[in-house]
């Protein structure tokens, strides 16, 4: 007792001499636990947002006509807003915050032994201009004309020409907030590069390194030399939008397949940003669970680098169709499919780390697994897609939507619940119920496939995307039941969102303390107190680090954990 | 604030500053490296931008490619300076620099109101477009550079922050570098 | 992929079986995996008193549970990679001669198609224009030249497997076969604006003689 106290009276100290007062706190800290949590809170609060506005579109498409209650009748207007913000809400405003920004900040300088991240102050602006940027998307949305419709991927001339889309100040504002938000995720991202670089623990050489404080640096770089091509595009969109320039106008001389270089040379890249700390995530969540050390930490460690480097020269298999030279097409289906197989293998030494494990199925676990199992569908359904040859046929279609959807939902929401399961006890020391836990996986899963599998049917019976009422194409609208239960298993999967709300805040006040290391985990950020104080260790108890993250069950030692700060 | 312990690590060897800058730098060579390309490709494609850029006067470019250059030497003076803790003289070799910076922006903006009021404005075709964004962006960096260069002279005036000296020089040498690329494509193709 | 949507060009069926390839090959990686992977979580539940292995993935006898799979998916990939670029030259690097050429133009939002009149020229006086409908002679080869007059839009007639985006200022020339008569969807597949969900066209495919009465019947009078 008397040590937590104090421990509080320290924490009070630091208040006292180190940061603003009041609420203050919360907003102007350089404390990289608050930023964290700001982006948490942020990402998914964003992530219902985006999250109920699949449920608008959906209800559209299923009941197509029909008021949808709760907003009133979807007008085609509304639709591709709906449709074009949904998606880019939830990958800049909700995979990146939470997966990269989140759990980064919390988690690189925990795990390396640090006390902060290298440039607090960056740190904060970070998140300054990234709420900036979030207020921006939301407000795109409400002023004159509607918000943005031309799909996330703002293909210009439509993206470009108020005549052609309707919402000039709804485009122009979009690319804003992309573009501030990119400026928000290069800063937070040299922060992480340089922290990971420079401060680690003494004795924590490369390969003492938790992979997931790995995977979000090589995220936070491949970002870094992927977006820059599209700053300077956005640049030239927001001239087209505002100023009037024609550098996307093919009757001025411009070139709109510029746009889609531009866009894809970092939009694919992106999707390898997202996936490694998600795959980060899963492999410290499977060997903490499995007891196991992971099988073959550099093969995973060089297979996620040669996944972001093969990943620069994809791009434009989502251009297939789109009027580039088709010879190109056979070059970049070579590129493509090769990078199946660093993917494989990540995944193959995920589960080959399973072998011979004593497998605890907790929630975090549960989360981590179905990661594995459903992120699988997403990546052989990938396949299809990138073979130039069928994705003549499936591309823009409900297949890809489908496939895509295989990826990013593990990534982004599984993902994320895995980690805010796992970290929970860590973040705010206590536990979160492991019933309603549960309660929530299963009615979050069973749902999912039941979105997304019928809507790989759908495309591959020629349902293309983005059309807000089937009912216009007669070979489609046959196809009604398909769409409505898709829709319905959406509306369960928001409800089954519920215990996961009631479960956190009931947790935050009344969950069971969970002291250190609830979970008997190796890393760094478990040998600290939970929540963790300003400065995450005492000055003069500073981690030392003396071996690798994944020592489970190891013969030298009775436990079977040995966690990286304890001597020999 | 007190400096975190993190920021006192050197796990690579090299000062966390450095590393920093190097990274900002590689962002912003994808940058201006994509604006650059998407110019080239479009120039390739459309010969008759040549009669457009012989408008563009070489001759002011090369003025201002000197300018920056002498700058940039100006800026490694001041880093010796800093090397040998001469706080004094890295600020005053500094405030050069940053009166090369204010140089080349009058020069710039003499240029550009002459093109402007002849009609060549970013709306007059594509290749106006290209020169104004691309100069555009880059002297938003040289703004940029100059105000944190007065903040780093500032305090290097009072012995203060010493080694911020060489990374606000290695980021000017970029600046540097980025127009001796823009200045070709700008004003000697033709 | 017949029993979801029927096969009415030349090279749908050659589509579809690219598809059913990467099927099967992955199907099998997917069903191996997944398999695998829940044996393992089944196999390997805790249970008390049995404590976990302690396997670094260093030994050579291990790691070829990893460089084996990664060998055999690098064969498969080849596989379909050579599949992949075989259809795809087909459908969309080889032009074979055509038979008759239209001319497809996307605006905002409807299709408006040009078809040679009885002289089977484009471009003459007889050329016959309608809007969202398309008419073409079954077992005919056809090229098309595609355009926009206004943003993306992309020509896509699931029946036959074909997609091509139509890019303002720039002319894409495709081409199909049609074999089999029918009326089908021509959807418009790259987002184009708000009308975009109901830029629907349909594509008639008739028989020889049924094509040559519509075009008696509707080419322009003045030509006649």
């Amino acid at each position: 007792m008397a040590h937590v106290a104090t421990a509080e009276a320290h924490a009070e100290h630091d208040a006292h001499h180190h940061g603003p007062q009041g609420i203050l706190k919360y907003i102007w800290s350089t404390d990289h636990k608050m930023i964290a949590m700001q982006y948490l809170f942020t990402g998914m609060f964003m992530g219902l947002i985006g999250g109920l506005m699949a449920y608008v579109f959906r209800m559209q498409l299923a009941f197509p006509g029909l008021p949808v209650p709760g907003f009133g009748l979807v007008s085609p207007g509304e639709y591709n807003a709906l449709v074009t913000n949904h998606g880019t809400i939830m990958i800049f405003w909700v995979a990146m915050p939470v997966l990269i920004a989140a759990f980064g900040n919390f988690l690189i300088p925990l795990m390396i032994g640090a006390d902060d991240m290298v440039f607090p102050r960056i740190n904060r602006l970070s998140y300054q201009i990234f709420f900036i940027s979030a207020v921006v998307i939301l407000l795109s949305l409400v002023v004159e004309g509607g918000g943005f419709g031309g799909a996330w991927t703002a293909y210009p001339p439509l993206s470009a020409e108020s005549q052609y889309n309707l919402t000039r100040l709804g485009a122009s504002l979009w690319v804003l907030a992309v573009a501030l938000e990119f400026v928000a995720f290069l800063l937070g991202g040299i922060n992480f590069i340089t922290t990971l670089m420079n401060s680690r623990a003494p004795g924590m050489k490369a390969y003492d390194i938790p992979l997931v404080c790995w995977m979000i640096v090589i995220a936070s770089i491949l970002f870094m030399l992927s977006v820059g091509p599209l700053i300077a595009g956005a640049v030239m969109l927001f001239f087209d939008q505002t100023l009037g320039t024609g550098f996307y106008d093919p009757t001025r001389g411009g070139d709109p397949i510029l746009w889609q270089h531009l866009f894809w040379f970092f939009g694919h890249p992106e999707v390898y940003v997202v996936l490694l700390p998600a795959i980060g995530i899963v492999i410290e969540i499977v060997a903490t669970f499995a007891r196991k050390k992971l099988f073959g930490y550099k093969i995973m460690l060089f297979t996620a680098v040669a996944t972001g480097v093969l990943s620069f020269f994809v791009w434009a298999h989502h251009q297939f169709i789109a009027g580039i030279d088709p010879r190109m097409a056979n070059v970049f289906t070579v590129t493509t499919l090769l990078i199946s197989v660093p993917i494989a293998e990540l995944l193959f030494v995920i589960i080959a780390t399973l072998y011979g494990g004593s497998i605890r199925l907790t929630t975090p676990m549960l989360w981590a697994l179905a990661f594995v199992a459903e992120f699988l569908i997403g990546g052989v359904t990938g396949i299809f897609l990138g073979a130039s040859g069928s994705d003549v046929y499936l591309h823009d279609t409900y297949f890809v939507l489908a496939h895509f959807h295989y990826t990013f939902f593990p990534i982004a929401i599984i993902g994320t619940f895995a980690a805010i399961t796992f970290w929970f006890p860590k973040m705010f020391g206590r536990m979160m119920n492991e019933t309603l836990g549960k309660i929530h996986f299963w009615g979050t899963i069973i749902p999912f496939n039941m979105i997304f599998i019928p809507l790989f049917v759908l495309g591959l019976g020629g349902q293309h995307r983005r059309i807000y009422n089937f009912q216009n194409f007669p070979e489609l609208a046959a196809m009604q039941p398909i769409r409505v239960l898709a829709t319905l298993s959406l509306v369960v999967m928001l409800l089954f969102q519920i215990p996961f709300f009631v479960n956190f805040v009931r947790s935050l006040r009344r969950g069971e303390k969970a002291g250190r290391n609830p979970w008997h985990s190796n890393t760094l950020e478990w040998t600290t107190e939970s929540p963790p104080p300003h400065g995450n260790w005492p000055p003069d108890q500073m981690p030392v680090v003396y071996r690798g993250p994944y020592e489970y069950a190891h013969p030298d030692r009775e436990e079977d954990y040995w966690p990286q700060n304890l001597p020999a | 604030m007190q400096k975190p312990l993190a920021t006192t690590r050197s796990a690579t060897g090299i000062p966390t500053s450095r590393l920093a800058v190097w990274w900002v730098l590689a962002s912003e060579v994808v940058i201006f490296g994509g604006l650059l390309a998407s110019y080239v490709m479009h120039r390739i494609g459309h010969p008759e931008w040549a009669a457009a850029a012989s408008v563009t006067n070489t001759w002011i470019g090369a003025f201002n490619t000197l300018v920056l250059l002498t700058s940039s030497f100006t800026a490694v003076l001041a880093h010796q300076a800093a090397e040998h803790g001469d706080g004094k003289l890295a600020a005053r070799y500094l405030t050069f620099t940053i009166g090369g910076a204010v140089t080349f922006l009058m020069v710039k903006a003499f240029e550009w109101t002459e093109e402007i009021t002849h009609g060549y404005t970013i709306t007059a075709n594509g290749f106006w477009s290209f020169y104004y964004t691309a100069a555009g962006l880059h002297a938003l960096h040289v703004i940029a550079g100059a105000i944190i260069m007065g903040f780093v002279a500032r305090d290097a005036a009072k012995g203060r922050e010493l080694h911020r000296v060489e990374i606000i020089g290695i980021y000017w040498h970029f600046v540097d570098v980025v127009w001796i690329f823009l200045f070709p494509l700008l004003y000697i193709a033709k | 992929m017949e029993t979801l949507l029927i096969q009415a060009s030349s090279y749908a069926a050659s589509i579809d079986g690219l598809i059913l390839l990467v099927l099967v090959l992955t199907g099998f990686w997917f069903v191996l995996a997944e398999g695998v992977f829940f044996w393992l979580i089944w196999r390997f539940r805790a249970k008390p008193g049995i404590r976990s292995q302690y396997i670094t993935g260093k030994e050579k006898h291990l790691k070829r549970w990893i460089t084996i799979p990664h060998a055999l998916v690098l064969v498969c990939d080849v596989f379909i990679i050579i599949g992949a670029v075989r259809v795809w030259y087909d459908v969309k690097q080889h032009l074979p001669q055509p038979d008759y050429t239209v001319r497809v133009i996307g605006q905002q939002w409807a299709w408006v198609f040009q078809h040679p009149g009885s002289d089977g020229d484009l471009d003459t006086a007889d050329d016959i224009y309608t809007t969202d409908d398309l008419f073409v002679e079954n077992d005919k080869t056809y090229h098309f030249q595609l355009t926009s007059r206004d943003v993306l839009h992309d020509f896509s007639v699931p029946v036959f497997r074909i997609k091509q985006d139509a890019i303002p200022g720039r002319t894409i020339t495709g081409w199909f076969h049609p074999i089999r008569t029918g009326t089908h969807d021509i959807q418009c597949a790259e987002i184009c604006g708000i009308g975009h969900g109901v830029m629907a066209g349909r594509i008639h495919v008739q028989s020889a003689s049924e094509h040559a009465a519509w075009i008696a019947e509707h080419s322009p009078a003045s030509a006649q």
